[in-house]
């Protein structure tokens, strides 16, 4: 019976193993060093918040694998012999493999600041990162100040998490608005107000210099970069984004660049070795994507793709109209098709605010033919399935904003502001054509 | 974190937000309220002429008004779930089996021990906590109160002041608000004031509660209860109708048009008190697989039992002879199996394929039915039925499902089960509604497409212990029996991910994996080798 290897439990892995298993009777086993079983790495913050427990995390009941005949084993992999089909455990264990799926997902990013490796500075990527943090912020008596650096999804959750606890945070954003390299100005100017708002010490423009040591190894300020100020504080969270987590292929003969290097069969440079998810890096960039992407969305597909391909239908990884979703504090975040910070060139964007200040759209389209192109959607719900198929169609700006009704996804009995829309919508066509 | 775990036993919260000294305060007042109460329930010398009872009850209204609006009204609108696995109160800690102890003592004295509550025996005037009830009755009825009327006011109160808080914590919501004004109307106007009202018109009418529908209602059909009805003329007769036209068409047209939360989570009394007071406690449902299969089970038998002990019960009082009465004993033995063939058989002509594998239950579970009816009708005598006495059956019922089941279990328990526990494991009209809404309702909760995180936040809120996310994070469309549509997991869903919508039957149910993100061959392709 062939056998095959996933390394990491994380979404990609699982559903790859879970997949392959549907489709197969092949045998399974699926490694990792973090947990024993798969967990939701995007509940991490619901955990500590309170709202759950760890294991409300579990997408499956610990009974699941054995039943599907998925075997786990926890070790962590220090490296891989392609020519034998070995895989090294550091403790010396080894196991052989037929196929092999590289699914390790990322590592958060340190940039060599001074002290980034001291006591109570840490990102927030693992289970290990959750315990560390409840050892160094478990509330605000322990930690008194946090500093959060870079401010992307990940920062601006743990913002969230820390001020639950009603520690105080320090947001330091190295752009003028948050997340402006993704969002457009206005869009990232209510999110601004929205983190203030929740008593968030907010900075933009500003970088880490260093972290300062209390002397015994443990974390006690931080100094800016611009202006040198020293803010004390017992906690510093780095959260400048992630990379692949694939140190441990260092001097194997699978061929890499920032992530393993993939075709769109998800293949690898050597034969039955296959990468999916986060620590993927596909050779030729698909579409607007970028060649890694760190998303839950992106890891679930290839596994679904690499399954296919495993169980002997070839099949080429071909992601349908990007999506993607979060939230800050209490807006929540949608977005569907491509809107650009600064609208690509012959673009334009719509821009629609209520007043409550926790609601806005931004849609991005076509100047000349209005082709409807992406929309950022914050505190009104959408549903997916009518912008895939309004993408699909190419329907005009005009179409989607006739129509918005019909994707509307918030519960029943909310307001609607279709109609507030569509009026602003016709005084700017109005404006633009005087 | 595992050690999270410990935390919820022990009294002083390491970490979580504390609370402000206008909490403290607040709930102080709540607890001097609380108090003037126990000091009636142990007969302290204390007056009985009203004013006592307005201010042990406005301290409880007011503490808990004025802790909810400085809990909420100081923060942002949103999700308000910081904390709550740290709680003592909310996660099995000491003071959560504290309450769920206390509740619990106060059901079994309820039930079984009413005297100890101070109800006068035989015409004995009232004393202690049912007498301190005395002047509001008065007020209401021009009768004296029982232990049920302080039950019931209590309960009202309950359901008033712990919505007020509900609407506070959701008050970004508009489906949660609306839903909760629902069940806080439903609860004083048709609960309490209307039957007491109706006393004052007719004093013949037994109990009424127009909203409570048979089977959950069980004793709509007792002897006494019929007998009251049609003593009581027109009025009386009418109702005994509504009470037949509530179950049997009422009852099937809503809940076709909008599933059973119109009545599970918008007017039952036993949902009303689940979503207001109980909400604090929605999340300790299991969601374990077994729970749901051990839910299936019991909930099904408790539904069987219920319509045969009242089928029994009418069985019973009925005669032999079809010139007294034309509805003779065998008359009803025939229309009622005529009755349910045709509604099980219909089922298995139209509704096949959503049966699924459980048309093998449905089919013993009719066949059970009939089989004891039969056996009823050919071994029992007029007062004897399965060879027990008729009455001891109908008894039974009352003790274990009506009062230990869903009163003891069902709320004493819910600071340890969670809040649906009779709900969920044992309320017959929620096994009725909830086959019709699996079968038979434009209801169910779509899912967006693929944008689905699996965080476990609609699982871990679900009060019937749904696990939500097993269908979310595969783009299944919920259509479960169990589903009150209370709308918490599409509230807590960071996501947006699911909403609950009436539409069409076609595409209801939708078990094959349609996520979006992957192009669409590949669906096709996965659809297939299923
Ligand atoms: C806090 C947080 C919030 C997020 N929120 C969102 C969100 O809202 N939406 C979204 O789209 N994405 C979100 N993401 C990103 C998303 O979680 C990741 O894209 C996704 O989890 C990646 O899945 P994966 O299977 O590729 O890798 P991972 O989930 O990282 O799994 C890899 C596993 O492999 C193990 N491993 C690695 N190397 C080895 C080795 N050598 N030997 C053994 N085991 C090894 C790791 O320990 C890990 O368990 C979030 C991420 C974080 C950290
Ligand atoms: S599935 Fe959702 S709406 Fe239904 S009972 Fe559970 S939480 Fe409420
Ligand atoms: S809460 Fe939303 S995102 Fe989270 S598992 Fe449920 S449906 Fe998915």
């Amino acid at each position: 019976m062939e056998h095959i290897v996933i390394i990491g439990n994380g979404i990609s892995g699982v559903t790859a193993a879970r997949h392959i298993r549907k489709l197969s009777d092949k045998k399974i086993t699926l490694i990792s060093a973090e947990t024993d079983h798969f967990f939701s790495r995007t509940a991490l913050m619901y955990v500590y918040m309170g709202h759950m427990k760890f294991e409300h995390t579990k997408p499956y009941e610990d009974w699941f694998w054995k039943k599907n005949r998925i075997e786990l084993k926890n070790g962590y992999v220090e490296t891989v012999e392609t020519e034998s089909k070995t895989l090294h455990f550091t403790d010396g264990d080894t196991l052989t493999y037929d196929k092999l799926i590289i699914a390790t997902g990322s590592k958060s990013n340190k940039f060599g600041w001074p002290g980034q490796d001291l006591n109570g500075v840490q990102g927030l990527y693992s289970k290990q990162d959750l315990d560390a943090l409840e050892v160094f912020a478990p509330n605000k008596n322990i930690c008194k100040r946090a500093v959060i650096v870079g401010g992307g999804l990940i920062g601006i959750e743990l913002t969230e998490m820390l001020n639950s606890r009603d520690i105080p945070v320090t947001f330091l954003v190295r752009e003028s608005s948050f997340w402006n390299g993704v969002l457009p100005e206005g869009d990232s100017a209510m999110i601004n107000r929205q983190i203030k708002n929740h008593h968030i010490d907010l900075r933009l423009s500003t970088n880490l210099k260093e972290i300062v040591s209390d002397g015994n190894g443990k974390a006690n300020a931080v100094i800016i970069e611009e202006t040198g100020e020293k803010i004390p504080c017992d906690f510093v969270g780095l959260t400048a984004g992630v990379s692949p987590n694939i140190d441990f292929l260092k001097g194997t003969s699978i061929e890499t660049a920032k992530g393993v290097l993939v075709n769109r069969y998800l293949e690898t440079n050597i034969k039955d070795v296959y990468a999916i998810g986060d620590c993927a890096e596909q050779r030729e960039a698909i579409g607007n994507r970028r060649p890694v992407e760190a998303v839950w969305y992106t890891g679930r597909m290839m596994g679904e793709v690499i399954a296919q391909t495993i169980c002997g239908h070839k099949m080429k990884y071909n992601p349908g109209h990007w999506f993607n979703s979060a939230k800050f504090f209490d807006i929540e975040y949608q977005t569907y098709g491509w809107v650009f910070t600064k609208p690509k060139e012959g673009h334009l964007h719509f821009h629609w605010k209520h007043v409550d200040d926790t609601k806005c759209i931004t849609i991005e389209y076509n100047a000349s033919t209005n082709e409807f192109l992406g929309i950022n959607t914050f505190g009104i719900r959408m549903r997916h399935e009518v912008f895939d198929r309004w993408l699909t169609e190419k329907q005009t700006i005009d179409y989607v904003i006739l129509h918005l009704g019909k994707a509307n996804f918030d519960p029943e009995l909310y307001h609607h502001f279709e109609g507030d829309i569509q009026r602003a919508f016709k005084n700017q066509l109005q404006n633009l054509q005087l | 974190m595992s050690n999270k775990l410990n935390y919820s036993m022990s009294l002083a919260k390491p970490d979580a937000k504390d609370f402000s000294l206008k909490q403290k305060v607040a709930i102080g007042i709540g607890i001097i309220g609380l108090f003037i109460l126990v000091l009636a329930l142990f007969n302290a010398d204390i007056n009985h002429s009203g004013w006592v009872l307005t201010t042990a009850l406005g301290l409880i209204v007011l503490g808990t008004i004025w802790f909810s609006n400085s809990v909420y009204l100081s923060e942002s609108k949103g999700i308000k779930n910081d904390g709550v696995w740290f709680k003592s109160i909310s996660s099995r800690g000491l003071i959560g089996w504290a309450t769920g102890i206390v509740l619990t003592l106060f059901y079994i004295v309820l039930y079984f021990y009413p005297h100890l509550l101070g109800l006068g025996k035989d015409g004995a005037p009232n004393t202690g906590l049912v007498a301190l009830f005395d002047p509001l009755s008065q007020l209401l009825s021009g009768r004296p109160a029982s232990q049920w009327f302080v039950y019931g006011a209590l309960y009202t109160m309950a359901i008033l002041v712990f919505g007020y808080k509900f609407f506070l914590k959701y008050r970004h919501n508009r489906y949660e608000q609306i839903r909760t004004g629902s069940v806080m109307f439903f609860q004083l106007a048709f609960a309490f004031l209307i039957p007491e009202f109706m006393y004052v018109m007719n004093s013949d009418l037994p109990y009424y509660d127009l909203k409570s529908i048979w089977p959950l209602n069980y004793y709509l059909f007792d002897s006494w209860s019929i007998k009251g009805f049609l003593s009581a003329g027109t009025i009386g007769l009418i109702l005994l109708i509504f009470g037949v036209v509530s179950i049997f068409i009422i009852t099937p047209i809503l809940t076709y048009k909008y599933g059973k939360r119109w009545y599970c989570s918008w007017v039952c009394g036993c949902g009303g008190l689940a979503e207001t007071a109980g909400d604090p406690f929605r999340h300790l449902s299991s969601k374990k697989l077994s729970s749901w299969k051990l839910e299936r089970w019991l909930i099904h038998a408790v539904l069987v039992f219920s319509v045969v002990m009242t089928m029994a019960t009418i069985y019973s009082f009925l005669g032999n002879n079809p010139d007294s009465y034309w509805l003779t004993k065998s008359l009803f033995i025939k229309l009622s199996i005529g009755f349910l063939s045709l509604i099980f058989l219909l089922f298995m002509l139209f509704k096949r394929k959503e049966f699924g594998k459980d048309a093998k239950n449905a089919s013993i579970g009719y066949a059970v039915v009939i089989s004891l009816v039969l056996i009823m009708h050919f071994t029992g005598t007029t007062d004897q039925i399965f060879f027990i006495k008729s009455s001891s059956l109908r008894s039974a019922y009352g003790l274990y499902i009506g009062s230990i089941f869903s009163g003891v279990i069902g709320t004493g328990f819910y600071p340890i089960f969670g809040s649906r526990v009779w709900c969920r494991f044992g309320c017959p009209m929620a096994a009725i509604l909830g086959l019709q809404q699996r079968l038979l309702s434009k209801f169910r909760i779509t899912t967006n497409g693929g944008q689905c995180i699996s965080c476990g936040n609609c699982s871990t809120y679900c009060e019937m212990g749904i696990d939500v996310r097993a269908y979310a994070q595969k783009g299944e469309n919920i259509v479960r029996s169990s589903c009150v549509g209370c709308g918490i997991c599409s509230a807590v869903c960071p996501r947006g991910v699911l909403k609950l919508e009436n539409d069409g039957l076609k595409g209801r149910i939708n078990p094959t994996e349609i996520l979006l993100g992957n192009d669409v061959n590949l669906m096709d392709l996965v659809n297939q080798n299923n």
